[in-house]
């Protein structure tokens, strides 16, 4: 592995570009790397790992226990990349990927404040997850953070937060950041479930598979340790931040009774979905996954998108946990090997077979969990018009239902057009799901049927002065000079 | 936020206050590590926000870095010496805040 620490140590040609050092991106680059071809690992993050495996090799907790056993087989994905050839970039952000005039494609990529553009084959999208959006009145305040920072900060930085912790939602993370919070020796002065009773009628019907996936012990064993230990308070039904220029409590109604609980930080969990954003604004296919609740990037059996060349491998194209995405990226990079003709179908098939066997046993059971923690229809669509949903144009879900009723907006780029929702410098990864569920509310429409935003490049901004200082292409110039 | 473990410190200026924080942290981390929270005020109506994701989503964290405003406080190295200051409302374009 060969680290890039300025924009000008990247090549003008990759084979392959992998975008993400999660574990799909880690997998992927190793794999690709291994069977001969050159691969740019372009990541966002100062070092790999992305968040799953935050900060593996630099980390300071030394505790092992603090952050589980899990955590630290993360070092293994970075171990296998170090005798590889691969061109790792971190601190590297990729804000386009577009096809070029040969058949490939061309990558847009930030590092150290300049710009470049870098032509490759074949690209394999490994931008993982992030958290979905929990918007509940006061979330903007500061001190209300997702369980993912909280959990990034720890693992990082070995930060802890300060004073009285209160950890709302539902989902997997919010057992595990509740125990390593606990390890860590956080007050934490409750944990706040917002998982719908109900959900369990319909997640016992994949409740057979989940008893013989790999997901049980682990889970049985962090409920019952955080549970035991923890401020548990269950059937919570509405959230709000309470606070004026920082958050100073948390109003919590259960079985239709309201309370507040003082707290100096708010940690909000309500699962994870799939960071569309670049796979969205390159034009590869997206459809609503209605078991997981949000929009996906749709794939084949080898992670290959609607867009020849282009693959998106781990949860960046469905949720399915840090083993599976390792797991993805191996296979999208198989396929990739097989499109340069590296490899013959039959020899990809072949190396693929253990790793197909795997991927299905470390899936076994995510439907359980997918039902059982759905969100509550309250947290995806919030009922209280004052709650912000575009928190960078603050824009709110009263007016959005407003507008969406009265104004007969059926769709989130016309909402954008009326209210600038999704026009802030997030690009809408915080506002988009709710958006389109609140216009699916209004008209008494599917998701589908409303459709998401159209995104387009840059996905990240950039200044000016970067795109200004990019060698002009061909076309470009024929395009001025006369 | 505080630390569990000390480790060798860089030190950094937020808004002119003279702070320190481990080698190794990010801008955002650095400033929660010292108990700040609001590190930005929002262009349209002025409300203070601070650090949301720390994963470089939210762009809740951006910060003027050594004069160069909407930076992700998140995804930036804390070096020695930095000066970050507060992204205070609609920048303008002749300077790095307004």
């Amino acid at each position: 592995m060969i680290t890039l620490t300025a924009i000008d140590q990247i090549a003008e040609h990759y084979d392959i570009a992998v975008v993400g050092a999660g574990p799909t991106g880690l997998a992927a680059a190793a794999r690709a790397a291994e069977l001969g071809l050159s691969v740019l690992l372009a990541d966002e993050n100062p070092s790999p790992g992305g968040q799953i495996y935050r900060a593996i090799t630099t980390t300071p907790v030394t505790q092992r226990g603090v952050l589980g056993e899990d955590y630290w087989k993360g070092g293994a994905l970075v171990d296998r990349l170090w005798p590889t050839n691969t061109a790792y970039a971190p601190g590297c952000t990729v804000w386009s990927v577009a096809p070029d005039e040969v058949g490939g494609f061309e990558l847009g990529l930030s590092l150290g404040g300049q710009a470049r553009l870098v032509a490759t084959d074949q690209v394999i999208l490994a931008t993982g997850a992030q958290e979905r959006p929990f918007p509940i009145p006061g979330w903007t305040l500061p001190g209300v953070m997702t369980a993912g920072a909280a959990q990034i900060a720890l693992k990082a930085s070995g930060l802890v937060p300060s004073g009285r912790t209160v950890i709302a939602g539902c989902g997997p993370l919010l057992y595990l950041l509740a125990g390593q919070l606990a390890a860590a020796g956080a007050n934490i002065v409750a944990v706040l479930d917002t998982m719908p009773r109900r959900n369990w009628l319909s997640a016992l019907a994949a409740l057979p598979d989940f008893l013989r996936s790999p997901y049980l012990a682990k889970g049985l064993k962090l409920m019952a340790a955080a549970r035991g230990k923890l401020p548990f308070r269950t059937g919570v039904t509405a959230l709000a931040a309470e606070g004026s220029g920082k958050v100073t409590g948390v109003s919590v109604t259960r079985g239709g009774r309201t309370k507040t609980i003082a707290c100096d930080a708010l940690l909000l969990h309500q699962g994870v979905i799939p960071g569309i954003n670049l796979s969205n604004a390159a034009g590869c296919a997206q459809h609503f996954d209605h078991v997981q609740l949000c929009w996906t990037p749709t794939v084949d059996d080898w992670f290959a998108s609607s867009i020849p060349g282009i693959a998106i491998a781990g949860d960046g194209a469905g949720i399915g946990g840090a083993e599976s995405a390792a797991l993805r990226g191996e296979l999208a990079s198989l396929d990739a090997a097989r499109r340069f003709g590296r490899l013959t179908p039959v020899q990809r098939d072949e190396m693929a077979g253990p790793t197909r066997i795997a991927l299905a046993r470390s899936l076994r059971g995510r439907r359980f969990l997918d039902l059982l923690y759905r969100p509550a229809g309250a947290f995806l669509a919030p009922p209280a018009d004052e709650t912000i949903v575009c928190r960078c144009e603050e824009v709110t879900a009263g007016q959005i239902r407003d507008t969406a009723s009265r104004l007969g907006v059926t769709g989130p780029n016309q909402m954008k057009a009326f209210l600038r929702c999704g026009m802030g410098p997030c690009q809408g990864r915080l506002c988009g799901p709710t958006v389109v569920e609140l216009i699916a509310q209004a008209h008494g429409l599917s998701p589908t049927e409303v459709g998401y935003y159209r995104l387009r490049p840059p996905v990240k901004p950039i200044t000016l002065a970067e795109l200004a200082a990019l060698p002009p292409t061909e076309a470009a110039v024929k395009a001025v000079v006369r | 936020m505080h630390e569990l473990k000390a480790a060798e410190a860089l030190g950094f200026t937020f808004d002119g206050r003279a702070l320190t924080a481990r080698t190794g942290d990010t801008v955002a981390a650095a400033l929660l590590a010292n108990g700040v929270q609001a590190c930005r005020q929002t262009p349209v109506s002025g409300a203070a926000r601070g650090p949301y994701c720390m994963m470089g989503v939210c762009f809740e964290c951006l910060v003027v870095i050594d004069g160069v405003g909407n930076r992700q406080g998140c995804l930036v190295p804390l070096r020695d010496g930095m000066r970050i200051e507060t992204q205070t409302g609609r920048r303008h374009p002749d300077g790095a805040k307004s």
